[in-house]
């Protein structure tokens, strides 16, 4: 543990004043086992408190603080500045409507997100137990379960910067994760969301999501099962 | 600042598992409206790790009665032995009704719900350990998060996100609006309403160090404190014992309930002393008061000697990819380290208030000794007190509390507002929460807010937490009574309407302010030790003078005034409590 002084780059724009965004630079002193969102507070607590950003858990599993540090996508609370060096930029996710500084609109990527059906269905009585439910049909869908919605895949992906209509990586991954369940009975009707124009064929197989998720989903592999589970009518 | 106007049947106020549960119990029987100053998903809840008990019995024998026990005892006997009742026997259909919903539980390999080991809980009386706890990995609470929000998708809840509840008005002697500020726009919105269900959750950010969200700082019962509702047995707040050292952050009894053991500096299994039976999986008060007593007798490791190891290297590697594959990520991800073969630094971190709003067992709100219900209020969750927890909450017993009685408030309320009519609505309800806006914004007395909160949080861990005295708890007392003071005087940066973080995280300071002074008075007055409160200086139990709850109440002046209710007992007459 070390005493490091970090030069933050950040992009601000206030709606109420500026016509467009612009960087500032601020100097903060922090230990360089903290978080860059303990950085980030340290620049709204004691240099700027007119800079906004969402944070909440701030240990990585509520996906408030997604954003663009260092040119990749990224949860603040999970970078630690040994990690990030002492020359950080920090930006807004890309692809959804910035609102204040590094608050972005999320209404879009939650709508995308709704689109797919995102809960159990499944008509037949339970009754007073469980639904049986085998380890290995447990564990088929386990990585999709882990998604915070924090968006960092989503607004990773260069195919949704240029078109907010396909529903992007967390709304399949979030699709995947009720498909692949033996307890739900509508796979079929989230695959034909899927099999639309906005669906699974807008994914060119970059990566990017993989990369930028802070929770390890292997994103682009759900992808691909969903897109083989279309093609072939099985899943 | 506009003034916008809407009118429901029923508003929940918070959107974490307490909350959502009670959104799906109201939907389609009234129009309910949802209010959090988050998003849903990004609620609290989702950081809850290790299990949520019920007497499923599907690996061993177990009963619900064996886990009322568990948690009458384990909560110290201030536990209201019928709402612990209610609470374990619906737990059962609890957890098969969040099955139902779609929670992805672990599974035996016969298919069923698996069950694990956890603090405190034990087969029939204190025999020994028992798996009771149903789980989903080490990210139970993310996972009951999610499905519970997804189930409200499923019924179309209305959800307004990022609106921040900051005023209630009563008329008629009953609930008739809410005041919320909207972070997108700084524009105020008044809700008349018959009922009012608070599900804000903790306050945990009065503590230095804490596995509390940022964003915990006891709005809900801030807000009610502030216009008369007292608040119950605040002096009881849980230090986890294993938090990732410095940062507070979590790591679950579940890493105890799979084999982990707690080590001293000698590498001693020190809980072998303290509780020879149970062991690392005895209750949380008894294991942070054990660590903090280790270091207080030199036995703490690191350069300051102030932590103890958390050592997890004997378990099978594929165990802890499998049953804690999260917490051993925070390791690597915070602390550099590899679980798997070194010992993690470890220490207590605030973590859950057993206090706050006290209700009955249907969630409604009760404002005197004599528990006297409030007519459309309605509290669960964290934020409330029913008292299912007592002095000292058993872990995975928050889960259960948040479903069981979300859903009973939920249920309650729907009832209620459909056998009343709105109470009229008393004119300008929001020129307060105006009036207190605006004048935040021109303020220039130069005090900041996040000095004063750093210096509370300080304080408070220093001379209110695991180990208190009537000296340490007099000196705090002046302290959070001068940083009142300040506060009064702190100005703010941001004079703007859209996202002006600077202006909530003042206001939320002033709850947590509040907060602290009912919790720090409450526990001056209390002298004994019992649960979560101990005094060095009244280190036993007094059941004679002590079997009752506290309640606090803000006084016209600003101070606290305490008053009291007996404990509701029940088949359990309070023992000894040994594990």
């Amino acid at each position: 543990m070390a005493v490091v002084d970090v030069e933050l780059k950040i992009k601000r724009f206030n709606p109420e004043q500026d016509t467009k965004p612009h960087w500032e630079t601020y100097e903060v002193r922090v230990e360089d086992t903290d978080r860059v969102v303990d950085a980030l507070h340290e620049v709204k607590w004691h240099h700027d408190g007119t800079f906004s950003f969402r944070r909440s858990c701030v240990h990585g599993v509520c996906g408030s603080d997604a954003m663009v540090i260092n040119g990749s996508n990224a949860l603040a609370c999970v970078l630690l500045i040994k990690d990030v060096g002492t020359k950080i930029s920090v930006e807004p996710i890309r692809g959804l409507p910035v609102i204040k500084d590094l608050v972005v609109d999320m209404e879009p990527f939650f709508n995308q997100y709704k689109s797919v059906l995102p809960y159990l269905i499944n008509s037949k009585d339970p009754g007073y137990e469980e639904r049986k439910q085998s380890q290995e049909e447990r564990d088929r869908f386990d990585d999709t379960t882990k998604c915070i919605l924090c968006a960092a895949c989503t607004t990773s992906c260069p195919i949704y910067w240029g078109n907010d209509s396909y529903v992007g990586p967390a709304a399949i991954v979030n699709a995947h994760r009720f498909i692949f369940d033996s307890r739900d009975e509508a796979a079929a009707d989230r695959l034909d969301i899927l099999n639309q124009r906005s669906g699974v064929w807008r994914c060119r197989t970059a990566f990017s999501c993989t990369e930028a998720c802070p929770r390890d989903i292997k994103i682009t592999q759900a992808i691909q099962e969903v897109k083989r589970a279309i093609l072939y009518n099985r899943i | 600042m506009k003034i916008h106007r809407h009118s429901y049947d029923a508003v929940v106020v918070g959107a974490g598992g307490a909350g959502l549960r009670a959104a799906i119990e109201t939907a389609g029987k009234c129009r309910v409206a949802v209010l959090t100053k988050l998003y849903p998903t990004r609620s609290h809840t989702g950081a809850a790790q290790g299990g949520m008990c019920a007497a499923l019995a599907n690996v061993e024998e177990d009963s619900w009665e064996w886990h009322a026990f568990d948690t009458v005892k384990g909560g110290d006997y201030l536990v209201d032995q019928p709402a612990a009742e209610i609470m374990c026997r619906e737990a059962i259909d609890a957890v098969i009704e969040l099955e139902h919903f779609g929670m992805p539980f672990n599974r035996t390999p016969e298919g069923r719900i698996d069950q694990r080991r956890f603090g405190g809980h034990t087969r029939n009386h204190g025999e020994g350990p028992v798996r009771r706890a149903c789980y989903a990995a080490d990210r139970t609470g993310h996972m009951i998060l999610q499905t519970l929000y997804q189930q409200c998708l499923a019924r179309d809840v209305n959800f307004f996100n990022e609106f921040q509840v900051l005023d209630i008005a009563f008329s008629e002697n009953r609930v008739s609006g809410l005041v919320a500020y909207e972070l997108a726009t700084g524009d105020l919105h008044v809700f008349h309403t018959k009922a009012a269900l608070f599900a804000t959750g903790g306050y945990g950010r009065m503590f230095k160090v804490s596995s509390n969200a940022v964003t915990l700082t006891g709005d809900g019962p801030g807000v009610l404190y502030r216009r008369g509702i007292p608040m119950q047995d605040m002096e009881f707040f849980q230090f986890h014992p294993t938090g990732i050292y410095k940062l507070g952050i979590l790591l679950s009894e579940a890493a105890r309930g799979e084999g982990g053991i707690l080590r001293n500096t000698e590498g001693e299994r020190f809980m072998e002393r303290y509780a020879p039976t149970v062991k690392d999986l005895a209750p949380r008060d008894l294991v942070s008061r054990a660590i903090l007593t280790e270091v207080r007798e030199g036995r703490g490791i690191g350069e300051n000697k102030d932590y103890v190891h958390l050592d997890l290297t004997h378990l099978p590697p594929e165990q802890i990819d499998a049953k804690l594959p999260d917490i051993t990520d925070f390791v690597r991800t915070y602390m550099g380290l590899e679980p798997k073969t070194q010992l993690i630094p470890i220490q207590p971190t605030a973590h859950y208030a057993m206090g706050g709003i006290p209700t009955n067992i249907n969630a409604e709100v009760v404002v005197d000794s004599d528990n006297t219900v409030l007519p459309g209020l309605y509290a669960a969750g964290e934020c409330a007190c029913v008292s299912v927890h007592g002095a000292n909450r058993l872990g995975t017993n928050s889960l259960l509390d948040i479903v069981v009685f979300g859903r009973r408030g939920g249920a309650a309320m729907a009832k209620y507002v459909n056998e009343v009519s709105h109470a009229d609505l008393p004119a300008h309800i929001e020129d307060e929460t105006r009036g207190q806006i605006e004048r935040m914004k021109s303020a220039t007395g130069g005090e900041n807010v996040a000095d004063i909160r750093g210096r509370l949080q300080e304080e408070m861990m220093d001379k209110a937490s695991v180990f208190r005295t009537d000296e340490s708890l007099r000196s705090v007392l002046d302290t959070v009574r001068s940083l009142r003071e300040r506060y009064h005087r702190v100005s703010i940066q941001d004079k703007g309407e859209v996202f002006n973080y600077d202006l909530t995280e003042a206001i939320e300071l002033g709850f947590l302010i509040d907060l602290a002074e009912s919790l720090v008075v409450s526990a001056l007055a209390r002298t004994e030790s019992r649960g979560a409160h101990f005094r060095d200086d009244h280190p036993t139990r007094d059941d004679v003078n002590w079997m009752r709850h506290s309640l606090a109440f803000r006084t016209d002046e600003g101070s606290v005034r305490l008053d009291y209710k007996p404990v509701v007992g029940g088949k359990y007459e309070p023992m000894e409590r040994k594990y």
